[in-house]
């Protein structure tokens, strides 16, 4: 049985625990997930099942899409994510994958598109420190040399300047799970999660140093 | 009522007597030792009132043996017992920081008669 699931970043609030301190955590509206397809070693070399997750109209899919869901008669699904799984997993097509999965897992790893920032400068977007404000400085958010002369007569790659920051795939590792709603299908973890409220996210149970306990 | 604001609305309080800054109170806060649970009780002048829902809080300040301790508690948290109104005062501003600076006889509120909250 894999351990992961697609789910929806509701926002973040605080809650007390049962010492009565108050925890920021951030809410998440995790499954349920179908089944929709299960990949096998023989057939398409590894071992995977594709979820599905958030009712959409069938109108708004491409037919070939479509044609998987009314082929397997489950009702059309907006987001499909494949996880790897092992190869005794029992999961068939068309099971659902809901929140009482994490119910006895103590921390999840959660990945997900962090929020565009747009085009930003190097002090924002790599930590440079700028210059100096005022005393007659003239140097404030530049970012400085990019390298030397003659030799190498070139900027090195990867060299961190301005340009697009954001919009990036982003893992936050071992997340506590502070409590598990059943009936709201929701997941409470601890701390920030990448992305916006309502973004799409992937939750996954994590072992102790943060990485996935999928299989 | 969206999801968040009903998670909130879950742990917030409905039985918290009505007080306002000036008023004199006792906090009876639960304190953990071990396995053991003692109630400690704080009381003292009410300096501030902060609302925000769950995070809502308010100061507590009074004077111990000649050296001023505030303590803020959130009014929700379930480590508070109970609160306990003893006397109104009578002020003119919702943040009373200005006993901060005020010593003796300065630095004490003149009381109200507590029914005027009955009202």
């Amino acid at each position: 049985m894999i351990k992961a699931l697609i789910g929806k970043k509701i926002g973040m609030t605080q809650v007390f625990n049962q010492e009565g301190m108050i925890v920021p955590v951030t809410v998440i509206k995790a499954g349920p997930c179908t089944v929709v397809r299960k990949k096998i070693k023989q057939t398409d070399g590894y071992n995977a099942v594709q979820v599905g997750f958030g009712e959409v109209k069938s109108f708004r899919l491409k037919k070939p899409v479509l044609g998987q869901f009314t082929k397997s008669g489950i009702s059309p699904l907006k987001i499909l994510k494949e996880f790897r799984s092992s190869e005794s997993d029992d999961l068939k097509v068309g099971d659902i994958m809901d929140v009482s999965m994490f119910n006895d897992v103590k921390s999840v790893s959660i990945s997900g598109v962090t929020k565009g920032k747009g085009f930003q400068g190097v002090v924002k977007r790599w930590g440079f420190a700028g210059g100096k404000d005022t005393h007659g400085s003239r140097f404030h958010r530049a970012p400085g040399s990019i390298g030397q002369s003659s030799f190498p007569s070139k900027v090195f790659k990867g060299m961190k300047m301005a340009g697009h920051m954001g919009t990036d795939k982003c893992t936050v590792l071992n997340l506590k799970v502070v409590k598990v709603d059943l009936d709201e299908n929701l997941l409470y973890v601890k701390g920030a999660v990448p992305g916006a409220n309502n973004g799409i996210i992937y939750v996954y149970a994590a072992d102790k140093s943060g990485r996935k306990l999928n299989k | 009522m969206n999801i968040i604001e009903k998670i909130e609305s879950l742990s917030l309080k409905t039985d918290i007597p009505t007080f306002k800054p000036g008023d004199t109170v006792k906090v009876h806060q639960k304190i953990k030792e071990g396995d053991k649970e003692r109630i400690q009780v704080f009381e003292g002048v009410v300096i501030a009132k902060k609302a925000g829902g769950l995070r809502s809080s308010f100061t507590v300040r009074k004077n111990s043996y000649g050296v001023g301790v505030e303590k803020i508690f959130l009014i929700h948290s379930p480590l508070i017992d109970k609160i306990e109104l003893l006397y109104r005062g009578k002020i003119r501003r919702a943040k009373l920081y200005y006993l901060r600076k005020k010593k003796g006889k300065e630095a004490k509120i003149k009381r109200l008669d507590l029914n005027t909250y009955a009202k």
